[in-house]
């Protein structure tokens, strides 16, 4: 024991640069990631800036219950919801499928030019997204606008209507990057035996038989992965494109949790309140996750930890 | 489709179908993504009244440098691009070295406290404070409205440093780091000459994927900056193209109202292709780059 315990301090003693190199990362994360975790109890203070977070006087789950007492607590969760449901259910399909019919094209131009292109719009920027889809939407003088005019249809107010909110954003995200996540199918293809496909062949598999035999079957870890990822993020929606889809007209399906969380509380200074409905969220997201991962586990070993 | 039944190499019927079928498909998905891109480019070097009327569909309809001219006159745009430029530039190299300062020690097997520093990293991937308490963070910091608010809470990124941990792992021989060692090189030594070299492809997609995010990132800026001459491109941005405030744009004593309306919607195109030329410029590189950190990634998730 005495010689394990003084031969791992001079293990330590002789990594001394190491640990100097990993000091200013550890103190990043402890004072942007674990600071920011242990100031989450103003959540159940009423916090006031004059006496910082320890000093604030507790009060319970009196900012949980306002939030659910209040009208735009259920509208808020099921926007939330209901908009990640719709971004999974049209969003995580397609890559796969995309990933799939690119693996099947002979290399050469084509392929390059369909990975080259698909891949393009990822590196647009949320405003720039936003702006685009603003300009070409728009029902006088925007191209689908145009476009509606042209089969005689009537011009359709896309940002003016809370039913256009939801299928615009998860459509948007498609087109945006479905090409970028097909990345990671194509590169767990390359990992598939191809002595399958030979064998496949000598019994007289078709490429369809082939790609639904042996190229899916072979995705799945994968599909598993990032499935629990995606799950694990089902209650939340990010900022930043949410909150400038927003306008007064749509706002009815548009609020969701992260943007009611920054108007209320950075913006309205309510800042208890707005730290007690994020932790809400964190919670449910970070439960969901360990939920899922723990069901994969034991149905499929797949899992990520 | 019995003549399908063991003819490998002339592709039988059924797989022709296939191919066709696929190519088609994806032909058409290849025009759906590339045409509003396509678009944008087009409308923007168009006569404005062209493309309100709606005759820009394939090419340019009278040719027009216009907006492009309009662009560049406007100060918001000049002064968002240098503070971006600024912010990128200087973001981006604490955001690399931080990274690799974690991740070497990291990647070491003798590192004694790495699974412990490791799972400490990675837990917040999956859970944080939240933008609150994040922010009362940074503002007992004394750091809200300075460069500094928008690039030291996101000095490191979890992900990109489980990237290059891996990368160490497996592509540096620990053969050679072990001979380096014994024959009395500093780690700190081991890792600038020995290290760093060889790993310089997942240090540039790491250094790529951070500098896309500052230039693309708006979310910071607007929650900690309240000094307008210190907003990114993105934020100027978003007036223009989202919030509609093109005032800025126009030469107003000479414009009549309808005449502005019809300048406004032809600069919109051409704000969009000048912001985002620089992600344009560079993708090629970030292609052939980014998808390699993909791979690398997806090797030991």
């Amino acid at each position: 024991m005495l010689t394990s315990s003084r031969s791992r301090m001079a293990a330590v003693l002789r990594n001394w640069q190491l640990y100097a190199l990993i000091a200013p990362v550890l103190a990043y994360y402890v004072v942007f990631h674990y600071m920011p975790m242990y100031g989450l109890q103003i959540a159940f203070k009423d916090f006031m800036a004059s006496k910082g977070i320890g000093g604030s006087e507790w009060v319970g789950l009196k900012y949980f219950k306002q939030f659910f007492d209040s009208f735009y607590a259920g509208r808020i969760l099921k926007n939330t919801l209901g908009l990640s449901a719709l971004q999974l259910l049209v969003g995580f399909p397609m890559p796969i499928l995309l990933a799939l019919m690119i693996s099947e094209l002979r290399e050469g131009r084509f392929k390059r030019t369909v990975q080259s292109v698909t891949y393009a719009p990822h590196f647009l920027s949320a405003v720039v997204l936003v702006g685009m889809m603003m300009t070409l939407l728009s029902p006088g003088n925007g191209l689908v606008g145009r476009l509606l005019a042209l089969f005689g249809a009537e011009p359709i107010h896309f940002f003016g209507s809370p039913g256009w909110f939801k299928p615009l954003y998860a459509l948007s995200d498609v087109w945006q990057n479905m090409g970028w996540a097909s990345i990671i199918y194509l590169a767990a293809l390359a990992g598939i035996d191809p002595q399958l496909y030979e064998a496949a062949v000598m019994d007289g598999a078709g490429k369809l038989r082939k790609m639904l035999h042996i190229t899916l079957p072979g995705l799945v870890p994968t599909i598993v992965v990032l499935l629990i990822l995606n799950l694990g993020t089902l209650m939340s929606v990010g900022f930043e494109k949410a909150f400038l889809m927003q306008n007064d007209l749509n706002l009815d399906s548009s609020e969701v949790v992260s943007t009611y969380v920054y108007k209320k509380g950075l913006i309205g200074a309510q800042i208890s309140f707005g730290a007690a409905v994020g932790l809400f969220n964190s919670v449910i997201n970070f439960t969901l996750l360990v939920l899922v991962n723990g069901l994969s586990r034991r149905c499929s070993e797949t899992s990520l930890w | 489709m019995a003549k399908a039944i063991g003819s490998s190499p002339p592709a039988s019927r059924g797989d022709r179908l296939f191919d066709a079928a696929n190519k088609l498909l994806l032909g058409l998905l290849l025009v759906l993504i590339a045409y509003p891109l396509y678009f944008v480019v087009i409308a923007s070097f168009s006569d404005s009244t062209q493309v309100l009327m709606g005759h820009v569909f394939l090419l340019p309809e009278g040719f027009s440098l216009d907006a492009y001219a309009r662009v560049l006159r406007n100060h918001d745009l000049a002064l968002g691009y240098r503070n971006v430029l600024l912010y990128c530039a200087v973001g981006t190299l604490v955001n690399v070295a931080m990274t690799v300062a974690g991740a070497y020690p990291l990647s070491r097997r003798d590192f004694a406290g790495r699974r412990i520093i490791m799972l400490l990293i990675a837990f917040t991937m999956f859970f944080g404070g939240g933008i609150i308490p994040t922010y009362i963070v940074v503002k007992s910091l004394g750091l809200v409205n300075s460069m500094w608010a928008l690039i030291l809470p996101g000095a490191v990124s979890a992900w990109n440093l489980i990237i290059m941990r891996t990368f160490f792992q497996h592509a540096i021989p620990i053969e050679l780091q072990e001979s380096a060692l014994l024959d009395g090189c500093s780690n700190i030594r081991l890792l600038l000459r020995i290290v760093l070299p060889l790993s310089l492809p997942v240090v540039a997609v790491v250094a790529l994927y951070y500098a896309v995010g500052h230039w693309n990132s708006y979310f910071p800026a607007l929650i900690y900056l309240s000094d307008r001459s210190k907003y990114p491109l993105q934020m100027f941005l978003r007036e223009l193209l989202v919030q509609n405030q093109l005032q800025t744009m126009m030469e107003t004593d000479s414009e009549t109202m309808a005449q502005q309306a019809k300048v406004a919607e032809g600069l919109k195109y051409a704000v969009i292709v000048v912001s985002s030329l620089p992600m344009l410029c560079l993708y090629p590189l970030l292609q052939r780059y980014f998808v390699k950190g993909v791979m690398v990634g997806a090797v030991k998730g």
